[in-house]
């Protein structure tokens, strides 16, 4: 192997190969169109050529691959949720991305490192008390730890009485994870080119055609399409995409703030994250300290960074981190979630036949990428909802019938 | 947006302010289905442009509506709620007559 490294090191022509589609023209038909090039619309279209046989699909992106909420996300994979159809969701996601890179033969960089939550009231401990058990029934390694063991898993953590708000207990999930968010779509985008799927990027649907109930094509700026089916998957603007195919979704758009630090020494091996003082941490594999909290006050279609949450970030994790004040920040950036009412995804059918919704992904989305690519792929090639999704219909808001994950957030929102 | 009108306060930091949702007219609970108050309670038009919110100065527990365009987050105008709503006429009911 690293002989074989030097000589394609020292070889003039490099073998190098396009990973994905070469510019070219939109045929005239497709048998599937995904709207959104990011993970989840490669993740989908990568199942349907590789498990299900159909590879006339076009993903069409109107910037770039995993150009929008992709490379946006702090890249937390997690499944210590809070209700039986979230745990079984994410858990089996946790799973494929285990074995993500063999499956792809391409590195996503994926460490399981685990992820604590603390706990600074009874509340919060009455809580995690309960997410351990609902996750421990259904086989997810979640645990409920004291102060002496957050002390021996995170030892640079401020364990000090005197704190403003001293932490009392954790919520340890030893599956917790982070992997690569490029990669993830380069590596499903790459698998999905290789057999044929098409990847048109600054392409930009403009309207959907519908006769009948049914959609037969999409309108772009570079021309009209027709297809046998559509699936959506554009977190972040689902409800104005949905919109052009008349379907109100129940969504409202927030910015999602985070900021990293220059590269250090690795120092930090877990996601640490404190609901209470709205904050989570995390160490790159490059070095960097990420450092996320909750969404923006109120609702906006723009990805600009505030003075006012930068505070907000620096306080709290130097509340938990003091060793972090000399730290330089590196930059800071938004990304705008789907939130909806219960904190769960919309999947699956919609009003329109043969229009898949993939929306409603608020801050739980790139960790959902593989599972969702594989459930939705189903989905389009079968037309039988999954099991895995079947909970996270549109229709659920109809009968009242929500899945509340607002309990399960990392730093609360 | 770091300062926000409010019609009673004038001119506040925004972190005064609560976010209280989009502007929908309330259905008649008389005549509504049980599946058009779910759209109503749950569903947004989550418009990117200008839109019509209410908004709660926190301190005074003002409530107003405003007039903001979500993709540059400038704000149009701020408004009391009697602009969209007029005050219920309130119908007494008529006094049962007493017999002397």
């Amino acid at each position: 192997m690293p002989l074989g490294l030097l000589k394609y090191g020292l070889t003039k022509k490099y073998p190098a190969k396009h990973h994905f589609t070469p510019e070219k023209a939109l045929k005239k038909h497709y048998d599937v169109v995904i709207i959104g090039g990011g993970g989840h619309g490669a993740a989908i279209a990568y199942n349907l050529a590789k498990y299900h046989g159909v590879t006339n699909v076009a993903i069409l992106e109107k910037s770039y691959l995993g150009g929008g909420n992709t490379a946006r996300n702090t890249a937390v994979i997690r499944s210590n949720y809070l209700t039986e159809s979230g745990v079984n969701f994410y858990s089996e996601s946790v799973k494929l991305y285990n074995n993500l890179s063999n499956e792809f033969n391409y590195n996503v960089m994926m460490e399981s490192r685990g992820q604590l939550t603390l706990a600074h009231s009874d509340a919060a401990i009455r809580s995690f008390r309960w997410r351990a058990e609902v996750n421990q029934h259904l086989g997810v390694r979640s645990e409920l730890v004291d102060r002496q063991s957050i002390a021996e898993l995170v030892p640079n953590l401020n364990m000090s009485e005197d704190a403003r708000y001293p932490i009392m207990a954790g919520l340890w999930h030893a599956d917790g994870a982070t992997a690569r968010h490029d990669a993830v779509a380069w590596g499903y985008a790459k698998g999905a080119c290789d057999r044929g799927v098409e990847l048109h990027q600054l392409t930009e649907v403009e309207d959907i055609i519908i006769a009948n109930g049914r959609v037969n094509g999409v309108k772009t700026n570079r021309g009209t399409i027709h297809c046998g089916a559509v699936v959506q998957a554009v977190a972040g603007a689902s409800s104005i995409v949905a919109k052009k195919a008349g379907i109100a979704l129940p969504i409202h758009c927030y910015p999602l703030q985070a900021m990293v630090t220059q590269p250090y020494k690795p120092i930090l091996t877990p996601h640490v994250s404190s609901p209470q003082v709205h904050v989570y941490v995390h160490q790159t594999s490059r070095g960097e300290f990420v450092i996320g909290g909750g969404s923006d006050p109120y609702p906006l279609y723009n990805t600009r960074a505030t003075l006012d949450q930068r505070e907000t970030l620096s306080a709290a994790a130097l509340e938990l981190f003091p060793f972090l004040t000399q730290a330089r920040l590196l930059r800071q950036w938004a990304g705008i979630t789907d939130m909806t009412p219960d904190y769960s995804p919309i999947m699956g059918l919609s009003p329109v036949k043969n229009y898949y919704l993939d929306a409603g992904w608020g801050t739980w989305g790139f960790k959902a990428t593989p599972i969702c690519g594989v459930t939705m792929a189903a989905l389009i090639a079968t037309g039988k909802v999954p099991d895995l999704i079947k909970p996270f219909e549109l229709e659920r808001f109809y009968r009242f019938e929500q899945i509340n994950e607002a309990g399960a957030t990392a730093a609360s929102h | 947006m770091k300062l926000l009108s409010c019609p009673l306060n004038g001119l506040r930091n925004i972190s005064e302010f609560t976010y209280g949702g989009e502007y929908h007219p309330t259905p008649d609970h008389r005549t509504t289905s049980s599946r058009d108050w779910a759209e109503h309670v749950f569903f947004h038009d989550n418009t990117a442009g200008i839109v019509i919110e209410w908004w709660c100065h926190t301190p005074s527990s003002f409530w107003f509506l405003a007039e903001r365009n979500t993709l540059t987050d400038e704000v149009v105008r701020t408004f009391t709620p009697d602009e969209l709503y007029t005050k219920p006429t309130i119908q007494h009911e008529p006094k049962p007559e007493t017999t002397p």
